[in-house]
């Protein structure tokens, strides 16, 4: 077997402990995430463990690759602290506000530059918008297969992989060549803790920072004006509590209760 | 002046704080319950390379300094005080062959103590006390290239776990009649004694060791012969009393999370008990211990790594952060109300966790006369 090159596509989310400080802003219809610390996307790390499981198998090279705003520098730093050879951070205010398809449309263009790779791992979808769409949607732009859902991957031979997917009440075992692009979910593997003695390297180390200069693309097709996608209204879901005090026998009033909540679609 | 953590302190906070809560905290109840060791924790530690973050990297350590050890201990013992307790001892242990060891005994031991692949501690304290170090009664006799110790160390952390550790006995009299020994647990001679049933910190294992007719070569003294008393003292006041704080803060940062959790999410007279200024005021007074606990810590961690004598900024944060470690557990306790005394909460291990930690290393008493030295200076 010779070696084996992937590239990792990963996302900076705000922390999930600091949720309860999240807050919408009307006017932009997005998230604010000023002042919010971020995490490595949860998958996308099972999706790192992935790439690096194969590399210490099989040799070869791990990229980790993220469009988001300069902050991701030390997300990506972090992907190198757990093992990642080299991290790219596509960078630009060309690319905010940027939907699925035109963050993928980026990313697409910088994984050709990049030039050869065998596989492409991410994460099979976000903590903070969890569309699922976008690493599919790099797929298409690269004109090569992918596949969603990924549990298990084992190398039958050269370029030639099996693996096991999760559908919705059972799996799905599928060969496929490579070069490929792999969404994965947490039961493919429990993601490594980073070694400490990592880190003094790792924050030192150099991520490379590409703007819309440094790509090949369409500049209608990025960011906010290039995203097809409009988000019309972005709210909070409003809790209540109401108390109904339904009268009779048993009989009547549970035949009461049905009918009630057949009214109100929970039934 | 420069308050801020670096990048590379601030990736350290986040590795461990991960490993701490994936790792750590689902063990924390079966380890308070029944006081076991949780060694595949430790051996999951030991891979990671937190055994060795004051070992230099020449044999295989992290090399990291004081206030990244710091970062790790507060982390840690935000999520379990025991097993903060069990790891800086380990650094304690280790930090005398780091200081003073020979070539010789660096080569030998340091990389399989900074791997963990051995455990360590280090033993001064005797059922006569601890704090009085020139009272100790173990002795070391020389009889040809090896002393023959004799004697009962007590209260020891790791006392069960440790395989190469350091101890203290006399080789004479006074100030300069006290010397530092490696000791190899497969030495004949010496075993572990009695385990304690503490009432906090369980699951990190406290005992005896027990020294009868222990042999060990004289190319194990560390130091020079007569050197014990500095030695020990070095390591308590550089590292196991900073150790045993580092904890005391995880505790706080516990207390102040715990009791600002509870206190939103608790409603009383319709709505959440954090909207009461009563509440109000113990939330704050848990927030000033964390941040002047904190300081404290930190800058005295800060003048280590700068090579800087600090002994009385050590007693200081020690007393700062164990006293302030009780106190902050007794309000979390308040707000929880009677839910604070169940056992399946936090806040009652958190105050038994920070009873322990007030005698470790010296009580607030003796980092009073620490203090005391210092504040004499001042006019």
């Amino acid at each position: 077997m010779p070696p084996v090159d992937s590239i990792v596509c990963v996302k900076p989310v705000p922390d999930s402990h600091y949720w309860s400080q999240l807050t919408l802003d009307a006017a932009t219809k997005t998230l604010r995430r000023e002042g919010i610390p971020s995490i490595l996307n949860p998958l996308d790390k099972h999706a790192l463990e992935e790439a690096l499981r194969i590399k210490e198998k099989f040799g070869g090279k791990v990229t980790a690759i993220s469009m988001a705003p300069l902050t991701a520098i030390n997300n990506l730093k972090e992907a190198i602290a757990i093992g990642a050879d080299e991290a790219l951070l596509l960078s630009d205010k060309s690319f905010a506000g940027g939907d699925t398809l035109a963050t993928s449309y980026v990313l697409s263009a910088a994984i050709k530059k990049l030039g050869r790779f065998d596989l492409i791992i991410c994460g099979n979808k976000s903590l903070d918008a969890g569309s699922g769409q976008v690493g599919p949607e790099i797929a298409e732009f690269l004109g090569i297969a992918h596949m969603t859902h990924v549990t298990k991957l084992d190398f039958l031979g050269e370029g030639h992989i099996r693996l096991e997917r999760a559908l919705e009440h059972g799996y799905m075992t599928a060969e496929a060549r490579t070069p490929i692009l792999l969404s994965v979910i947490k039961e493919i593997n429990i993601p490594r803790h980073i070694p400490l003695m990592r880190i003094s390297n790792a924050a030192q180390a150099e991520v490379r920072v590409w703007t819309s200069k440094d790509l090949d693309i369409d500049s209608s097709l990025i960011g906010l004006s290039g995203s097809p996608t409009r988000v019309l209204d972005l709210f909070l879901p409003e809790m209540k509590r109401r108390g109904e005090m339904i009268d009779g026998t048993p009989e009547t009033a549970s035949k009461l209760l049905v009918q009630r909540l057949r009214e109100l679609g929970v039934m | 002046m420069e308050f801020g953590f670096t990048s590379e302190q601030e990736m350290l906070r986040k590795s461990v704080r991960e490993f701490a809560e994936a790792e750590i905290k689902p063990k924390v109840q079966h380890m308070d319950e029944t006081a076991e060791v949780p060694r595949d924790v430790i051996e999951k530690m030991a891979k990671l390379g937190f055994m060795g973050v004051l070992v230099p990297h020449e044999f295989g350590g992290l090399g990291g300094g004081h206030v990244s050890r710091t970062i790790m201990l507060e982390e840690i013992g935000r999520v379990s005080a025991a097993m903060a307790n069990t790891l800086q001892v380990i650094h304690l242990g280790i930090s005398p062959i780091v200081t003073d060891g020979s070539p010789e005994q660096k080569a030998k031991w340091l990389p399989i103590l900074a791997r963990g692949e051995k455990l360590s501690t280090f033993g001064i304290t005797e059922p006569v006390g601890g704090s009085d170090i020139l009272g100790i009664q173990t002795t070391a006799k020389r009889e040809g290239d090896e002393y023959v110790i004799n004697g009962r160390k007590c209260f020891i952390t790791n006392s069960h776990l440790a395989g190469v550790f350091g101890i203290v006995a006399k080789t004479g009299e006074g100030s300069k009649g006290l010397t530092a020994f490696v000791v190899q647990s497969d030495y004949p001679g010496f075993r572990p004694g009695r385990e304690e049933h503490k009432v906090g910190l369980r699951g990190c294992n406290t005992g005896e060791l027990i020294f009868q007719n222990c042999r060990v070569p004289k190319e194990n003294v560390i130091g020079k012969e007569g050197d014990g008393l500095k030695i020990a003292i070095g390591a308590i006041s550089n590292v196991g009393r900073p150790g045993i704080t580092s904890g005391a803060l995880g505790i706080i940062r516990s207390c102040l999370e715990e009791a600002v959790a509870y206190s939103k999410q608790r409603v009383l007279y319709g709505k959440p008990i954090s909207e009461l200024q009563a509440i109000q005021w113990k939330l704050t007074d848990i927030y000033m211990d964390y941040e002047a606990s904190r300081l404290l810590t930190y800058h005295s961690a800060w003048l280590r790594d700068k090579g800087e004598r600090c002994d009385s900024e050590n007693a200081m944060a020690k007393f700062w952060a164990t006293e302030g470690a009780v106190r902050c557990a007794q309000k979390t306790i308040e707000i929880f109300g009677a839910y604070g005394c169940m056992r399946e909460l936090a806040p009652q291990r958190l105050l038994r966790d920070a009873e322990l930690f007030l005698s470790g290393a010296g009580t607030s008493e003796v980092m009073r006369l620490l203090m005391a030295r210092k504040a004499l200076t001042m006019a």
